[in-house]
């Protein structure tokens, strides 16, 4: 059980060569292989949402993926969300409308956020509540959560319209 | 922006009433905020659990052979091998009951037998399926109000911490599950009962949920033959410090506990936890072990006490309450943790925020062979609430009179006398009924859905709590040469945003920008003593210790500018006045804080005292829901909560406190609960225990506070953490009861509750299960 394999995960745009055993979940070794630790392990069996990352652009949960599978697909986690000292529209937006508490599960819903706002700028409200709800939050109630991403949409429109005009 | 020493008031404003984003918010949305479950040393090596599968028996063998044979496995331990470390095994804040690993006997399923050490996580994992053990097994209680008469004991004999005077008489007890009895008696409740017009007697239960804070429990100790140094997810400090340097018959001083941020704990994490284990473990291994749980573990650690309250209330002709009885079994689990606490201190307030003049209440801790519970966001009062707002509803109901309008008749406002004989003082009950009830619409007609299977109905309740007393905390305010402000206090920040409140204290009194104030992370090498961070104590005494230290640095600083010859009233910068004095950019100005309030015992027997609390929790929830009579599925439409924060530090942070206790405590109405069957959790993980998500989000959920002045609170103002669960429960039980007719006397009030008592009230009940 200790044959280890030899693989290249991308992750925020970076090639990380890793040797893990094939049994290592793609969120230990984002984590210990590669010392990415914003991305949390929570319940390890894919209900919380706490280790969403987005693997060829899809939001998936790292606690169930092997991390073999991961290889060949652009990896994002949330170290990669700001760029430099500049913080994502989403993770501002988190921090002024008090989004998170204890921030155990806050990279998890950055992760879904970001992917849903990309795929989707103009997700309706329905639809998004219903995708943000695959992840869950013990403290906050939810509410400012929504209004986080909310604000965000409009930001990210915003710039968009912005960009293209 | 730098410091100066009497900037005019216009430049910062006051920080005190704004709604800072948490200090730490940065570190947390770009993931580099530190928790102890994430966090790593050099040559750190893993311990995982073997758990024991019977409720009660006695250890007949253990067989580790297997385990020791995996590679990877550096040590398979046991208490016998904990004995040759640490002499006596036990711990725990109210009684040393706890073994480090099970010891000759086990007492629920899931206690620790044995923990495998290795090099890798998954490895001790998979050499714990390796180890077997034999049980003889013993008769178990499960049941609280079975413990009390039961003649299985869950102990062999009682052993009392030396923490808390009132339970000193149960050392060496025996033949006994009680952890604690608490009696409180005012007037004559015998003879008012009697003679009362009217007599109620009802019987409410709770059941068993837990916290699930997202990070687990974790701890990772590093001991070395001279000191000790622990990382810690924890959310007292000080107290593990004491209880390890206790263990280790050590002076407190090499002992150091450090814990960076808390992913949440809402007092799971309280008191001791892993850190007697990790000790031993990192003791045996000689290298620093960590001990970290999965989610299914934490079902094993600590839980909320599930209860049963027996009330009773005698009413006069005018809907006068002139007494009431309150029996209350708390089910403590197989160690005591700090539910004789949680007996006591909310015993105390079990018969309401009533004026009654003859009160009785008996507040019982019983050990039973389940999962031990603890502090659970409420402190045990969530369940009083639960049973006595639910029995006020009854008897209004009973005695055909609206429910708000009995309320307010027997409202115990200020100026009259706690069922303790304090007086009550900032107490604006009323004020906080008022809100939830001009929210609701209360006084407008009300739509109960007419003729379909679509039941509308709304409900009310109102609670109170003592906070948990007498406590002391310290703080440390360190202005430093460049004119820069540390906070060092105990106060851990597990989400509740504590840091940003308190350096939003220091920043008002020293006038400066909250964003410059630095709050160290918590150390007890560092920090000062804090008696932990708990029933929403910490911004009042916190609050005053660090309001202390901030005026103690000001005032020296002040004396520092009279020493170098400024005139009255310069604004010289801070700076300035350190280069002036030490000749360059040196020096510190440090002031301290520390505060304790006053506090009288209560009487034993009587329960009486004029001072039993320094301040009053109030809450006040209402309910809107709508029953579908067909399949008991019930859809709330409104919640509202009000709580009286006394002053908001931070107006975001109390509403974002208020919501998420709110809805917290929604799961544990409507659907949280613990499947327990012959002693073993038959749901332990997040796929089978559900918690409330998205869309168990009300239609509306509004969270609010007054603000009444607290007199003798830092800046007017008391804690908010746990408040706003004490009401959910009740008012939905309440509304349920209004919209169909059925009452619920049991949580949870999931589809299959209301739907069981809507086919019992139809006279065709369904078969059990």
């Amino acid at each position: 059980m200790s044959n280890k394999i030899d693989l290249t995960l991308n992750i925020n745009g970076q090639d990380h060569a890793v040797s893990v055993e094939p049994r290592k979940t793609l969120v230990d070794a984002i984590r210990e292989d590669c010392a990415l630790t914003g991305t949390h392990i929570g319940c390890e069996h894919g209900v919380c949402g706490a280790c969403t990352v987005i693997v060829g652009g899809e939001a998936v949960r790292s606690c169930l993926m092997f991390a073999v599978q991961a290889q060949g697909k652009p990896i994002r986690t949330v170290e990669g969300l700001a760029s430099g000292k500049t913080l994502h529209p989403l993770q501002r937006s988190f921090m002024a409308h008090h989004g998170l508490q204890c921030g155990f599960c806050t990279p998890g819903f950055l992760m879904l956020a970001v992917n849903t706002l990309e795929k989707n700028p103009a997700i309706g409200d329905e639809e998004l509540l219903d995708v943000l709800s695959s992840n869950l939050c013990r403290c906050t109630g939810y509410q400012n959560i929504i209004l986080a991403v909310k604000a965000a949409r409009e930001d990210m429109r915003t710039k968009e319209e912005a960009v293209a005009g | 922006m730098a410091a100066t020493l009497n900037p005019s008031d216009a430049k910062v404003g006051s920080q005190v009433g704004r709604s800072v984003p948490r200090l730490e918010g940065r570190d947390k949305v770009t993931g580099r905020a530190e928790y102890t479950h994430v966090m790593r040393l050099p040559g750190m090596v893993y311990a995982k659990l073997f758990r024991s599968t019977v409720a009660h028996g006695k250890i007949k063998s253990i067989d580790t052979s297997a385990a020791k044979k995996v590679p990877g496995v550096l040590h398979v331990v046991t208490v016998d091998d904990v004995m040759k470390v640490l002499k006596s095994p036990y711990y725990g804040p109210a009684f040393h009951d706890q073994p480090i690993l099970a010891h000759e006997k086990v007492r629920f399923v899931g206690e620790p037998v044995a923990a495998v050490i290795a090099t890798d996580p998954h490895i001790a994992e998979q050499a714990v399926q390796l180890i077997t053990a034999e049980y003889e097994e013993m008769p178990a209680v499960f049941d609280e109000v079975e413990a009390l008469t039961s003649d299985v004991f869950v102990h062999e004999q009682l052993k009392p911490a030396h923490t808390f005077a009132d339970l000193k008489h149960l050392k060496d007890a025996k033949n006994t599950n009680v952890a604690l009895s608490y009696n409180l008696r005012r007037g004559d409740f015998d003879k008012a009962f009697a003679a009362a017009e009217h007599q109620f007697e009802h019987e409410f239960k709770t059941q068993k949920v837990l916290h699930l804070s997202f990070e687990p429990f974790a701890c990772i100790c590093d001991f070395k033959d001279t000191h000790v140094t622990f990382y810690d997810s924890s959310q007292g400090p000080s107290f593990v410090r004491t209880e390890i340097a206790r263990l280790l018959g050590w002076p407190e001083n090499k002992v150091r506990i450090k814990v960076p941020y808390l992913g949440s704990g809402y007092g799971s994490k309280l008191y001791i936890k892993l850190e007697a284990l990790a000790l031993a473990l990192a003791m045996i291994a000689r290298k620093p072990v960590k001990v970290a749980h999965t989610f299914e573990e934490m079902f094993y650690q600590i839980t909320r006490h599930p209860s049963t309250f027996r009330i009773k209330s005698g009413v006069d002709k005018n809907g006068k309450i002139v007494a009431r009885k309150c029996e209350v079994y708390w089910n403590g689990g197989a160690y005591a943790d700090i539910g004789p606490r949680v007996t006591q201190k909310s015993g105390l307030t079990a018969a309401g925020p009533y004026d009654i003049d003859n009160v009785w209440i008996d507040s019982h801790a019983l050990y039973t062979n389940v999962t031990p519970s603890g502090a659970l966001r409420g402190f045990g009062v969530p369940q009083l609430v639960w049973a006595y707002e639910g029995h006020t509803d009854m008897m209004a109901r009973a005695l055909k009179m609206d429910p708000v309008e009995f309320r307010r008749k027997n409202l115990a406002i200020e100026g009259r006398a706690h069922a303790t004989g304090q007086i009550l003082q900032d107490h604006p009950i009323e004020k906080v009924m008022d809100k939830v009830l001009e929210r609701m619409e209360w006084s407008k007609p009300f739509d109960r859905g007419g003729n379909s299977h679509i039941k509308r109905g709304r409900g009310f309740a109102i609670a109170n709590k003592a906070v948990i007393s007498p406590t002391t905390s310290v703080a440390i305010v360190n202005v430093s040469a460049d004119g820069s402000a540390t906070l060092y206090c105990g106060t851990v920040d597990m989400g509740q945003g504590s840091d940003t409140a308190m350096a939003q204290m220091v920043a008002e009194v020293l006038n400066i920008p909250t964003e410059d104030v630095r709050v160290t992370p918590r150390d007890t090498d560092v920090t000062p003593y804090d008696m932990g961070t708990l029933g929403s104590r910490s911004l009042f005494h916190m609050g005053h210790a660090v309001r202390r230290a901030a005026e103690d640095a000001r005032d020296k600083l002040k004396a520092l500018a009279k020493e170098v010859g400024e005139p009255e009233g310069s604004n010289i910068p801070i700076a300035e006045l350190f280069q002036k004095r030490y000749g360059m950019q040196a020096g510190n100005v440090i002031g301290s804080g520390i505060y304790k309030p006053d506090y009288t015992s209560p009487a034993p027997g009587t329960g009486q005292s004029p001072n039993v609390t320094p301040f009053w929790m109030l809450a006040g929830s209402g309910a809107e829901v709508e029953v579908d009579t067909e399949t008991g599925h019930v859809k709330i439409t409104k919640l509202i909560t009000v709580v009286d924060c006394g002053k908001a530090i931070n107006p975001k942070s109390v509403e974002t406190q208020i919501s998420g206790a709110a809805l917290m405590h929604l799961g544990f109405t409507m659907f949280e609960k613990m499947h327990i069957d012959g002693g073993q959790v038959t749901n332990a993980s997040l796929a089978d225990y559900k918690i409330p998500g998205f869309h168990d989000l009300p239609t509306k959920l509004e969270s609010l506070y007054v603000e009444h002045d607290q007199s003798n609170g830092p800046f007017g103002a008391k804690g908010v953490g746990e408040v706003a669960t004490f009401c959910v429960g009740p008012a939905l039980a309440n509304a349920i009861d209004d919209a169909c007719g059925v009452r619920i006397m049991e949580m949870p009030l999931n589809a299959e509750t209301v739907y069981r008592a809507l086919r019992a009230k139809m006279g065709k009940p369904l078969e059990d299960a």
